[in-house]
């Protein structure tokens, strides 16, 4: 269970937008050769082009228009068949060339939406739109920022492809803006076009926000949040500044217009004011890049490949195979897991005992080793073999949990190691029988108590005879021998 | 659109350019009477006249997302007014990043 405290609003209502940048899995940067592999030696990755050196010119990656457009089809949006870059002029070390090479005016999607589930009701958020920009470069400090005598710069990541995702104002809590960053993000993860990584930058949100009394329709003034790294970030600055900005209203105070930084260890965000004179950025179209045509050829030659997404694939779990919402969500979040889930019941077609074991001790496991499905030593079909010794009685629940990490980190069969280790159950009446005797024989007083009517006594038996058989003995032949001769029948 | 000396100052201080009373003066008055001229154009009936972006009609050129090879360390920082490591040395930026 979580923790949080509930805030009550009173008669205050908040209203967020999200903007999100996705760093695209492109193999070079957005508008050069350079390569966009994480890691490497500073400042190795780089050209005239993404050095902003004078006359180098920029030359469009293709496949950084076919990941636009990807995203924008599985939001639902309208892919302009003509859109335009623009340059977003400012000064700033990490940025070369004095501007970002973004879109403005005419992005390439527009007017989408995603869908989510809150309060198990499905809700619609929309998205403004998704344009191509470059990403800045890096700076980096030895010291703390404040102790610095200068700054230093990395440009491997400067003109590396990003994909910014716009909300419109949709989102009303912040539990709500944490489930569509998820889904969001786990969209992202199913067209396999970002790592998803928020600690490394890959994945990366800011937030506006703002209040206003309940049942308004006037947007109150926003502030915009930044460094939101986790989704716990995200959470609490929301629930920070939420509760911030309803004090000032409630004190007779203003809201201002302004950026704020999520300071994670204090949990409270703090006012950047004074960049925000600067924030002039006299957008104008690209004189050294033409305008992007896409027909619509290219638009349905993208829309073939688009895979089933999170959300489709949750209903059709939960409609295919009666499968409870909680356990949706967590097989369809992974375009992996959920595979891995569908061809285990292809084997072993009990959808609600597969989906339990992989969300319990299969998903154990991978997390503890930080391992995706399709890397698991323990393929689908070790697991289907184990649940099927386990349904025709071969072993019981206790032994097949019991094996699961071992099967999980050897990738040895399941039948195989039963039959090494001798773990068959016990399903045979004259062996159990024989351990019921001895055990019985040596607990006089017990059985004694047992006849005087201490009914719960039956479960020292039990554990005594399982115990003497290694947890083998079929548990439900064992109750019933039992109880037959602990009344002496 | 008049342009104000107020204008001219603004613009040069978000162009990071230093200009003396005099050029502010000159500036003021060559900007304005450029923009003087452009208005002309806007006595033209641009009615159902898609905006121009680019001067030439073609579009836009792209390439195959492959890497290549970049410039070597050195040859990056080789103009660099200060170097560290393989890191460009530039004057410390005291806002707080990102």
């Amino acid at each position: 269970m979580r923790t949080r405290c509930i805030v009550d609003y009173g008669d205050y209502e908040s209203v967020m937008g999200l903007e999100v940048h996705a760093h695209l899995l492109t193999d070079s940067k957005i508008f050069c050769g350079c390569s966009t592999a994480f890691g490497a030696e500073p400042n190795s990755h780089t050209c005239p082009t993404c050095m902003g050196l004078p006359g180098a010119l920029p030359v469009l990656n293709k496949k950084v228009v076919d990941f636009a457009i990807k995203v924008g089809l599985a939001l639902h949006c309208g892919i302009s068949n003509k859109s335009i870059f623009a340059r977003k002029n400012y000064f700033y070390p990490d940025l070369p060339k004095g501007y970002q090479i973004s879109q403005y005016e005419e992005p390439i999607c527009t007017d989408g939406y995603l869908n989510i589930y809150t309060d198990g009701e499905k809700k619609r958020i929309r998205v403004n739109r998704v344009h191509m920009e470059e990403d800045a470069g890096k700076l980096v400090h030895e010291n703390t920022i404040e102790n610095s005598a200068y700054s230093m710069v990395d440009y491997n990541r400067s003109s590396t492809p990003l994909l910014e995702i716009v909300s419109e104002p949709d989102i009303a809590t912040p539990e709500e803006a944490v489930t569509y960053l998820k889904m969001l993000r786990d969209i992202l993860l199913y067209l396999e076009i970002c790592d998803g990584n928020m600690e490394e930058g890959s994945f990366r949100c800011d937030a506006n926000i703002s209040v206003r009394k309940k049942g308004s329709d006037v947007l109150g003034t926003r502030t915009e949040m930044k460094n939101l790294n986790s989704f716990r970030h995200v959470e609490k600055s929301l629930d920070y500044e939420i509760e911030r900005q309803i004090t000032l209203i409630k004190k007779g105070g203003q809201v201002i217009q302004e950026t704020r930084f999520f300071n994670a260890d204090e949990g409270v965000t703090y006012s950047m004011r004074g960049k925000e004179e600067a924030h002039d950025y006299r957008y104008f179209p690209e004189p050294d890049l033409l305008p992007i045509i896409v027909d619509d050829k290219w638009i349905e030659e993208v829309r073939k490949t688009l895979p089933e997404l999170p959300m489709e694939k949750m209903e059709r779990f939960m409609d295919e195979y009666s499968l409870p919402k909680y356990d949706v969500e967590i097989l369809a979040s992974d375009k992996e897991l959920a595979h891995y889930f569908e061809e285990t019941i292809k084997l072993f077609p009990e959808p609600k005992t597969v989906s339990n074991w992989i969300m319990t001790e299969l998903l154990r496991e991978l997390k503890d080793g930080n391992v995706s499905p399709k890397d698991s030593l323990l393929p689908p079909a070790h697991l289907a073999e184990l649940l099927t010794l386990m349904k025709d009685g071969t072993i019981s629940i206790k032994i097949a949990k019991e094996i699961f990490p071992e099967i999980y980190k050897t990738g040895i069969a399941p039948k195989k190691l039963v039959e090494e280790k001798g773990l068959l159950q016990i399903s045979d009446e004259s062996t159990i029988m024989k351990t019921i005797n001895e055990v019985i024989a040596r607990s006089p007083k017990e059985l004694a108590d047992f006849r005087a009517g201490k009914e719960k006594l039956l479960g020292f038996f039990v554990g005594q005879v399982m115990k003497e058989t290694k947890g083998q003995a079929n548990p439900k032949l064992l109750n019933e021998l039992l109880l037959k001769r602990l009344k002496g029948e | 659109m008049k342009i104000t000396k107020e204008i001219i100052e603004n613009t040069a201080h978000l162009a990071r350019l230093e200009l003396e009373p005099h050029e502010v003066d000159l500036y003021t008055q060559r900007i304005d009477s450029i923009l003087q001229y452009m208005d002309s154009l806007n006595k033209l009936n641009t009615d159902g006249i898609e905006p121009t972006s680019h001067a030439v009609p073609v579009e836009c050129v792209l390439r195959d997302d492959r890497a290549k090879r970049s410039f070597s360390v050195d040859d990056s920082l080789n103009n660099a007014p200060g170097r560290i490591g393989s890191f460009f040395q530039v004057p410390p930026v005291i806002e707080v990043e990102e």
